[in-house]
């Protein structure tokens, strides 16, 4: 038999005001230093377009951007994230009416079947373009492997995003 | 999780008086695995120390003509260097092996180094397993072992007899691969000042003390990896072998680097992943080929020489074949002899 594992009685910390700056609009919050930025921005921000699917850093559902670049939110601590332009799916389109070219490129080649995991999918895509390393369709599906569709509309992603880097780049 | 408070550090000195002070505390950096062994109860620290402030996020010349890669470095800034990728296209490759571009994103150089082991027992708290419990057992042994090591596993015992191993976990990094054959240096301060680990001495193996992965001192801080002048732009190959084509960890890898004269070898690195409790080198194996031309015979001569005393334990056994005929064509994929694609 193994040895108990060493439990502590509970005791909380207090609480750290953590100001976080997502889609461009500050905002001060009252956290635990082990609340993840996924869990700030669902629980504490009511931005529930940001999903959670593993909540280990494999499924990719969780993925905003950080700077403009492509992160898990359920692999890092909200409290270190201060200062940081944090970027969900619900900042990417340029008006309340109008949609990202690539929301409108999922629309428009179907590209999901039950929509969890598409949030993740387009900001790890618009970070993937941020980076600009893509010059093939492989590039595309090896770049975006760390976006699991369990759905299997992989074909259709890869359309999609393809239809806006090709735009883009013409 | 369990409960713990959270501080920032503002200097390395201060980072290393935290710790000293308090080691159940922990450097956090990316977090992508400390965080993940925390949601999952297996890493309990009481205070984490965030050193994302400290001004080693740089990659800069050295003076013996290498790179000094900075511990706060992301693996993607690594993996995208311009300088990287001219001269250390080998590291370039390995690190783009690694992970997924989120995770690469938030991962640092230095927090690379420092992974856990991926092993189903050191994860699973109902398990023994003397990494995370030791004296508990080690429930790989006996158990699923299709990911474990093959090399380095088993001690030699008082008696001169080769003892039952405590461990057979692998270390889970590709970058530390590419790091152990381009033969870097990993910079540490702690409270004694600073001082330089060989890549070969950072890692150990298992031995008695599975619990400790490598010779980082309980004080000490990774601030830099420095890359030596050498780095094989030219013959080089990272071959990665898994159970899917992409964002899995690797059964056995392959980091080859050559350096070829009219055919002929004249300096040889082979280092490999997957198969040991670090990367796994032996620069015997290395010296069969120089001198010599670059021939399949000769690098299969080097494959047997590398996993010579290799063990299996069931369901891992199938990765000695694999790794002789990794070998055997990441060589040759680095000597342009065959496709690599």
């Amino acid at each position: 038999m193994s040895p108990p594992l060493d439990k502590r009685a509970p005791s909380l910390p207090p609480l750290h005001t953590v100001t976080l700056t997502v889609n461009g609009k500050e905002t001060q919050l009252k956290l635990s230093p082990w609340t993840s930025l996924l869990d700030a921005l669902r629980e504490y921000m009511d931005l529930t377009g940001t999903k959670k699917g593993c909540d280990h850093g494999q499924c990719g559902a969780c993925t905003v951007l950080l700077d403009g670049k492509r992160i898990n939110s359920c692999m890092t601590l909200a409290i270190m994230q201060e200062g940081k332009q944090i970027t969900t799916i619900e900042g990417l389109a340029p008006t309340p009416d109008e949609l990202h070219p690539l929301q409108q490129a999922f629309i428009d080649h179907d590209a999901f079947q039950c929509g969890y995991c598409t949030p993740g999918q387009i900001c790890s895509a618009v970070g993937m373009m941020n980076e600009g390393r893509v010059k093939t369709t492989a590039d595309i599906r090896e770049l975006m492997s760390g976006n699991i569709c369990r759905c299997g509309a992989y074909t259709n992603i890869v359309d999609a995003i393809e239809e806006v880097i090709n735009k883009q780049t013409a | 999780m369990n409960s713990f408070t959270y501080t920032q550090a503002d200097a390395v000195d201060t980072a290393v008086d935290e710790r000293a002070s308090d080691l159940t505390a922990k450097f956090i950096a990316g977090g992508t695995n400390l965080i993940d062994l925390m949601k999952e109860n297996v890493e309990r620290p009481t205070r984490l120390i965030d050193i994302t402030r400290l001004p080693m996020a740089t990659i800069s010349e050295t003076l013996e003509g290498g790179l000094r890669l900075g511990a706060l470095v992301t693996n993607a800034d690594t993996a995208y260097d311009e300088r990287i990728i001219q001269r250390y296209p080998l590291l370039s490759q390995t690190i783009l092996a690694g992970a997924s571009p989120q995770l690469r994103n938030m991962a640092t150089d230095g927090g690379n180094l420092m992974q856990r082991t991926r092993c189903y027992y050191f994860y699973d708290l109902a398990t023994p397993c003397n990494k995370r419990e030791p004296g508990s057992g080690c429930s790989a042994l006996n158990g699923f072992n299709r990911i474990h090591a093959i090399l380095g596993t088993r001690t030699q015992g008082s008696d001169g007899q080769l003892a039952e191993p405590n461990c057979i976990a692998t270390h889970p990094s590709d970058m530390c691969v590419a790091l152990a054959a381009l033969e870097a240096v990993v910079r540490v301060t702690g409270k004694n000042g600073e001082r330089s680990i060989p890549f070969a001495e950072f890692h150990k193996l298992p031995g008695d003390t599975p619990h400790i992965d490598n010779t980082l001192e309980s004080d000490e801080i990774i601030t830099a990896i420095d890359l030596p002048a050498k780095g094989f732009p030219d013959n080089f190959m990272y071959l990665k072998l898994r159970d899917r084509a992409s964002y899995a960890f690797a059964l056995v890898s392959v980091a080859a680097a050559l350096e070829l004269e009219n055919g002929n070898i004249t300096d040889a690195r082979i280092a490999l992943g997957g198969v040991a409790h670090k990367p796994w080198r032996k620069p015997e194996a290395e010296a069969l080929l120089v001198g010599k031309p670059a021939t399949k015979e000769n690098f299969q001569a080097a494959a047997e020489a590398l996993l010579a005393g290799a063990q299996g334990y069931g369901h891992n056994t199938f990765k000695i074949e694999l790794a002789k005929r990794a070998i055997v064509r990441a060589l040759g994929q680095a000597a342009k002899l065959e496709p690599t694609a």
